[in-house]
């Protein structure tokens, strides 16, 4: 069993020293798309929040129990090769799940998390979180407080991103690097900036 | 290597007919009953998405139908043809609306309005109440012409001309965006048929808009004592007509001594 140590020391370390976003370069598009209003920004984070933490929990039952289960490895079949294709079928129908199942029983919920969730479906910050869980070994409750945390780290990002857009708005850019351009350059900057804490753990 | 290739296939067609039957399962069980007549009410509406309505956009109305909550002719985009195509899926006549249109109450243009000063500043009615004497104009109640009510209509149906805005009717409609952009509140909606119109919203008294426009409502009550049917009357120093009543005889127009109704 992992100690609470480890798990915060994983949290911390997924949060901000590896942010997802800016050190990782995973989920990229929501995070130059989604990110002109804070508001929105906010909306996004937290429904990446919410698949992140249920799909890295349902991809370390299905690598456990199916793909690296005892009786095929017995018999000399490794099927872990599989777990990039497995995956995406796994999260794509379970983002399915989830909205049917919020629209139904959280209509509010539903509503606030809006066109983010269907968004989700195929970004590669939750692929990339359920495979690294397997890369790194992590147990099921490692593999979800690192998904979780992992997920805190985008929404940190994105927020911050989007608040520094809005400011942007009213700056005197040149026409050339308006729209994407300075996005990517502030982002560039954001990156150096959070490099600042990789010598925390 | 055979059973490795057909292990890793049985695998990933399992778990992708289970994640199909599972998916399909709860989407039966958790099916959210959609009217469908708030769809069919949807590809009805003009799908601008203006807010005229009241609603958050089109889909909104239509909710807002399929449930009772708004009558059927509420959207007033598109008038009498969608009430009663949205009368027909909701199975009630739509009732006879009165189709409307926006009309500016001032008809200050540039030669007819003095300025107490030229302006060459921001192009926006509403900052207009930071500037000295709330404008160039010097009546303070007309048309800035500064074109607020142009940005906010969706259908690019008012415009400024000669300094005042003017709707183009055949294109306006009555969604009420200029009316609520307008911040001397000169706009209104008016019957589309409406004869008789007041061009003047000056609430001053009849000197001082002698003084500032040479068109303005001088609050002189010929137009009330003359209304056979007292469709029109003076209040706050300006005529008004009241559209249910007026039978569109003309005499106010023609007893006008400024020539101010239409």
């Amino acid at each position: 069993m992992s100690t609470l140590a480890e798990l915060v020391l994983i949290a911390v370390g997924s949060a901000i020293v590896n942010n997802v976003v800016l050190s990782q370069f995973l989920g990229i598009c929501p995070f130059l798309g989604v990110s002109k209003k804070t508001e929105t920004a906010a909306g996004m984070g937290g429904a990446v929040i919410f698949v992140i933490t249920i799909a890295s929990f349902i991809t370390g039952l299905i690598y456990k129990f199916v793909l690296a289960n005892p009786f095929l490895m017995s018999k000399g079949i490794d099927l872990t090769y599989l777990k990039t294709i497995v995956f995406i079928l796994v999260i794509a129908s379970l983002v399915q799940f989830v909205e049917m199942f919020l629209k139904k029983k959280m209509p509010a919920l539903y509503k606030s998390l809006g066109v983010y969730l269907p968004l989700i479906t195929t970004n590669c910050a939750v692929l990339g979180v359920a495979l690294n869980c397997v890369t790194y070994e992590y147990n099921l409750l490692e593999g979800v407080v690192y998904g979780f945390s992992t997920a805190v780290g985008f929404f940190i990002a994105i927020v911050l991103m989007a608040g520094i857009r809005e400011k942007i708005e009213y700056n005197d850019i040149p026409k050339t690097f308006k729209g994407t351009a300075i996005v990517l350059v502030t982002a560039c900057l954001m990156s150096i900036a959070f490099m600042g804490f990789s010598g925390m753990i | 290597m055979m059973t490795g290739i057909i292990a890793a296939a049985l695998v990933v067609g399992c778990v992708g007919i289970i994640l199909g039957f599972f998916l399909g399962i709860s989407g039966e069980k958790f099916k959210v009953e959609v009217d469908p007549r708030e769809e069919a009410i949807l590809d009805v509406l003009p799908g601008n998405n203006c807010g005229g309505c009241g609603y958050a956009g089109c889909s909104g109305l239509a909710a807002a139908i399929a449930k009772g909550e708004a009558p059927v002719g509420q959207c007033p985009v598109g008038g009498d043809p969608v009430a009663e195509k949205v009368g027909e899926i909701m199975g009630v006549s739509a009732g006879a609306s009165v189709k409307k249109v926006a009309f500016v109450k001032c008809a200050g243009t540039c030669e007819k309005a003095k300025q107490d000063y030229d302006y060459t500043g921001v192009e926006d009615c509403a900052a207009m109440a930071f500037v000295p004497n709330g404008g160039p104009k010097t009546c303070n109640y007309g048309c800035l012409g500064f074109g607020s009510c142009v940005k906010a209509c969706p259908f690019d149906a008012i415009h400024i001309v000669d300094g005042i805005a003017k709707v183009d009717e055949k294109v306006c409609k009555a969604c009420g965006k200029c009316v609520a952009a307008c911040p001397k509140h000169l706009i209104e909606l008016v019957p589309y048929e409406a004869v008789h119109l007041v061009q003047c919203s000056s609430k001053d008294k009849g000197k001082d808009v002698m003084n500032a426009c040479s068109i303005g409502c001088i609050g002189c009550h010929l137009c009330e004592k003359n209304c056979p049917s007292d469709a029109i009357h003076v209040v706050d120093n300006v005529a008004y007509i009241d559209q249910e009543k007026c039978t569109g005889c003309g005499i106010c127009a023609e007893k006008c001594p400024k020539k101010i109704i239409l």
